[in-house]
Formats: structure tokens, C-alpha cells, sequence
């Protein structure tokens, strides 16, 4: 698999706060080989603690990307870019300030997913890609798929939201919270101006656990930790949470964690008006994806996305799929995932060479 | 290639020579979208498909069809009026709770409606009722009385009624028997009987 990995940097982005973030860089990596009349290309959009390293050794959705596979690299030409706010190489409040010369923490601007959306967008003008084959993602990733399916509805032909909502609910937006003042009860936070000290690690860990349990489901982890214990006095599940949250301390900033969860909170797709008159006229295929266990991002949420398209009698194919895993398993049940996309994918392919979006 | 050589179902042969080329057509309970996939490959039908199993909305899916997991009865509502030309109803009407409302809702949201249903007028059924005196299980209605999909059995006569009643236009009625076409006393005849509606 062809596989590079590059960071542009562009002079400047207006962000939906009023400030104007400049330059701003964006990493991100690509699979595969763009065509001659560049039609190949597919965005994949990154979950929450994501990074634009998608595929390959150590892939967030390396199970889904790569040569046979769903998003079949030896067909398409595809994308993934670290996303706005975060740690992995593009802009976010772990970078520099030009106006100080020191990492911005808490005077990072506040960033929303459509600014994220708007960095990409400049990022695929960049690499000269008129209309993308597909946008698609989960989680957060999916909220990216449909903000881009409304801002740019000339420039995907197919949309795939999977695990995802248009707007948080109180308990998306509560889980997130808890993980907000879990890093900020860390004294080590120093509000935000840890960059030359050590990092709040207790509290992004204590935050990291909250959102694995919130990603796994009640049958999955009786499954996999049960009652049993590592030792004398920790049950599995206990050193299985440390482990991760520890871990995650080594890869993530505190504070992108707490931008990127608050642009997670405050996307609302609704709020300009219904879903519906959103959708009105949109010209992309839509393939919705919710998993049965997932109470993260429970179904009726995808099924109001999924309504307001069918109302406007937009093209839109949507399953419910019976996974255990609960939110994980957008990113861990790959087989019926990939048949899906798969075929979704060459039937958008197939329509868009006999010209008929 | 016709429909019926590919896979191997005479309703399905019908309504695909019922359907114009270059239409929009939903198909309610398509199953995992035959029918719908070969529309769109021979007859260039942008086609849309409602089914409840999730195992057949998967197949569907990879197939390439754009079909929606849900009740199909629910499912209905959503749609604006006149979105499509066709709406197919096949094989399926006799299995949903309210006939009559998915009949309505599907020349609400359809210029033309296409519905398929095994005949329970056929010769057969009524001589299995007559002869064993209980539900009758035949060829068309294998299923044992406390097991079976259908909740209700209605004749050719039965939909020609309804139709009259509710002012609906039948423009086709086609009758099928053993894959062939019938023509005499269709009620007692036909297996299978295939009407092409739209409101009056």
C-alpha cells in the first residue's frame, strides 16, 4: 500500500468564533493512488482521540483501509487528516502562539466541527480533488461526514455517518464533562499551563477511563473482564481501565481534550433549523451505520438522521447491525462493516462513471 | 437477461416488464434487493428499498441498493407525498397489520402502485379447506396456521373489491400460475396475482 504521511500549512482559517487562526497546519496521511481525473478519493474522518494515521501498522481503522478491504486502496485514493484542536500535528492549543512564542493552552480559540470541516476542505483544494468519492467516519468522525455532506454538498458524492448523532444529548454531553473536570481537578492542570511541566496525567487518565467504559458495553465487558481478578485486591477490569488510561496520557494533550470534547458538545446540526430542511436538495447517497449495543450513540439518534433524509427523499441506505461492543464496535466488527461500504462504495463508484450522482 | 432467468421469480419477471425505464421506484419488504438491483442494471430505476431484516438489508446494501432497515408499515410515513412512480409492494401485503393503510400510504407517496399477493381463491386452497375441513397448507401457503407470516388471506376478488371501494384504478392485472400466465377465471386459477394501481 502506498503510504504517505505530510503536514501542510496554510496562511490562515476563519473560525466560527470570529478569530481567525493563522497559519494553521494540518497533518495528514494518504493510501493509495489518486487517479488521473482525480475521482478516487475518500476522507476519512478521525473519532475523538484519533489521529490521521488510519491505516497501516497501527491504524485507528487499519481493518477497514488497506489493499481487499473495505475502503480498498488499491481502488481508491484515500485521506485522513489529524483534526483542528488536536495533538496529532495539526493546529491546536498544544502548538505556538506566534503572538507569544509559547503553546497556546487556554487562549486557543474555541473550535467547532465545522471549522474542522472548513480545515479540510482547504486541505483537499490543496491536493487539487474537485469532488470526493465519499466522506466517512464514526463518532466524532460521523458528526465530520454530515457537516461536510451540509457545507459541501457539490464536492461528496456519498456521505457515510456511522455511530453518530447530529446533535449530543445530555448524557453524551454529561460523559464528556465528567472527563473535563477529572483533567482540571488535576492540580498538575495549572489551568492549562502545563507545557513546561509535567502533564495533568491523573486527570486525562480518569477522563480516558470514563470514556472506555462509555465505548464498551454491559455484555462486552462481562465478556471480556467479568469478576476476575488480576491480584489479591484489583479485579481485571480495574487494571484493564488503568492500563488504557495511563497509556492514553502518553499520546493525548489535556487540552485538546477539552477543545475537541466541547466542539463535540456544542455541534448541533439543528440548530439553524430541522434536519430536514437541511437535507433539502442534497445531492449525496447517504449510508447510515448504528450498532445494536452502542448506548453511547444509541440508534434512535441514527434514525433521526436517517427519518429527516427519507422525508426529503434523499438517497439513503441505513442498518441497524447486531454487534456486542457497544460503541467500539464501529472500529472492532469489521466483517459485515466492510461488505457494507464495500458495496456501498462501488455502486457510488459505478454511478458516478455512467454520470448520474 | 429477464428478471425471472436470474432469479427464477415470475412476480418478479412481471414487475420488472411493468416498470418504465429511468423511473424511481421504492420497494417495501424488498428483501436483499434483487429485484431493485436489477431494475437499477436493466432498466436504469433509481431504486430505494424498505426491509426489517437486518440480515437482508446487509446483502442488499453490499449489492449496491440503497435500502432502509425499519417496518415498512412506519416506515411509510416518512416519505413526501408523490416521491416515487412506483411503489412495490410484493408478496408482503398479506403479512402487514393494516392492508388497506399501506395500500393508501403507497399511492400517497407513489404515482402507481404495484402489488403481488398469493391468491387464497386458488382451487387448491379451497380444496384443501374443503377436503381436510382445517387452514388450509398447500404449495402457496405452506405454513402451518399458528407459524405463518400471513395475517390475512385475500382473493383476487378481494383486492378487485377493496379497489372499487376505495375508488383506486386498477391498470394492470396480471395472473400467474406456475410462473405462467392465466387468463380464465383468474380467482380460482391464479397463484399469484400482480395489479398495477393509482388513485382514480
Amino acid at each position: 500500500m502506498i503510504t504517505e504521511a505530510a503536514t501542510v500549512t496554510f496562511d490562515k482559517l476563519d473560525l466560527d468564533c470570529g478569530t481567525t487562526l493563522a497559519p494553521v497546519d494540518c497533518a495528514y496521511e494518504t493510501y493509495g493512488t489518486l487517479n488521473a481525473d482525480k475521482s478516487n478519493a475518500i476522507l476519512v474522518l478521525h473519532a475523538f482521540s484519533g489521529d490521521a494515521h488510519a491505516a497501516g501498522e497501527g491504524g485507528w481503522w487499519s481493518n477497514m483501509i488497506g489493499p481487499g478491504k473495505g475502503f480498498d486502496t488499491d481502488q481508491y485514493f484515500v485521506i485522513c487528516a489529524n483534526v483542528l484542536g488536536g495533538c496529532r500535528g495539526t493546529t491546536g492549543p498544544g502548538s505556538i502562539n506566534p503572538a507569544t512564542g509559547c503553546p497556546w493552552a487556554m487562549a486557543f480559540p474555541a473550535v467547532t466541527i465545522a471549522d474542522m470541516v472548513r480545515l479540510q476542505k482547504m486541505l483537499i483544494d490543496h491536493l487539487g480533488i474537485a469532488r470526493l468519492l465519499a466522506v466517512a467516519g464514526g463518532s466524532m468522525g460521523g458528526m465530520q461526514a454530515l457537516e461536510w455532506a451540509v457545507a459541501y454538498p457539490d464536492h461528496v458524492l456519498a456521505t457515510l455517518p456511522i455511530a453518530t448523532t447530529a446533535r449530543h444529548s445530555a448524557q453524551q454531553i454529561a460523559f464528556n464533562e465528567v472527563g473535563r473536570q477529572a483533567i482540571m481537578a488535576d492540580p498538575d492542570w495549572r489551568g492549562g499551563e502545563y507545557y513546561d511541566h509535567k502533564p495533568p496525567a491523573r486527570g486525562l487518565a480518569v477522563a480516558r477511563m470514563v470514556g472506555h467504559i462509555t465505548y464498551m458495553s454491559d455484555e462486552s465487558m462481562r465478556e471480556k473482564f467479568g469478576r476476575r481478578l488480576r491480584s489479591s485486591d484489583e479485579f481485571e477490569v480495574e487494571s484493564y481501565l488503568k492500563y488504557r488510561g495511563y497509556k492514553f496520557v502518553d499520546r493525548f494533550d489535556a487540552n485538546s481534550y477539552i477543545y475537541i470534547t466541547r466542539a463535540m458538545d456544542s455541534y448541533d446540526l439543528t440548530q439553524h433549523g430541522s434536519l430536514a430542511s437541511l437535507f433539502e436538495n442534497i445531492p449525496t447517497r447517504f449510508l447510515v451505520i448504528s450498532f445494536t449495543s452502542d448506548w453511547l450513540y444509541p440508534s434512535y439518534q441514527s434514525l433521526e438522521i436517517v427519518s429527516a433524509l427519507r422525508s426529503r427523499n434523499c438517497d439513503v441506505a441505513y442498518v441497524n447491525l447486531a454487534a456486542v461492543y457497544g460503541h467500539d464496535s464501529f472500529l472492532v466488527e469489521v466483517d459485515e462493516q466492510t461488505q457494507l461500504v464495500r458495496g456501498f462504495l462501488a455502486s457510488t463508484s459505478k454511478e458516478a462513471k455512467r454520470g448520474r450522482p | 437477461m429477464g428478471v425471472r432467468e436470474v432469479y427464477g421469480r415470475s412476480d418478479y419477471a412481471i414487475i420488472g416488464e411493468l416498470v418504465e425505464p429511468g423511473t424511481k421506484v421504492l420497494d417495501l419488504g424488498c428483501g436483499e434487493g434483487l429485484l431493485l438491483s436489477w431494475l437499477k442494471e436493466n432498466k436504469n430505476v433509481n431504486g430505494r428499498g424498505v426491509e426489517l431484516s437486518g440480515a437482508s438489508v446487509q446483502k442488499a446494501i453490499a449489492r449496491g441498493v440503497s435500502v432502509y432497515q425499519g417496518d415498512l408499515e412506519s416506515a411509510l410515513e416518512d416519505y413526501p407525498n408523490q416521491a416515487f412512480d412506483y411503489v412495490i409492494l410484493s408478496q408482503t401485503l398479506q403479512e402487514t397489520r393494516h392492508p388497506h393503510k399501506v395500500l393508501e400510504s403507497m399511492l400517497r407517496i407513489g404515482r402507481h402502485g404495484i402489488v403481488a399477493f398469493p391468491n387464497f381463491g386458488h382451487w387448491s386452497v379451497r380444496w384443501a379447506h374443503l377436503w381436510t375441513g382445517r387452514a388450509p397448507q398447500t404449495e402457496l401457503f405452506p405454513h402451518d396456521w399458528y407459524d405463518s407470516p400471513n395475517i390475512h388471506f385475500l382473493t383476487v376478488f378481494d383486492f378487485e373489491a377493496l379497489a372499487r371501494k376505495q375508488n383506486w384504478r386498477i391498470e394492470r392485472a396480471i395472473f400467474l400460475a406456475g410462473g405462467d400466465q392465466v387468463t380464465l377465471f383468474p380467482n380460482l386459477t391464479a397463484e399469484v396475482a400482480v395489479f398495477l394501481f393509482s388513485r382514480s
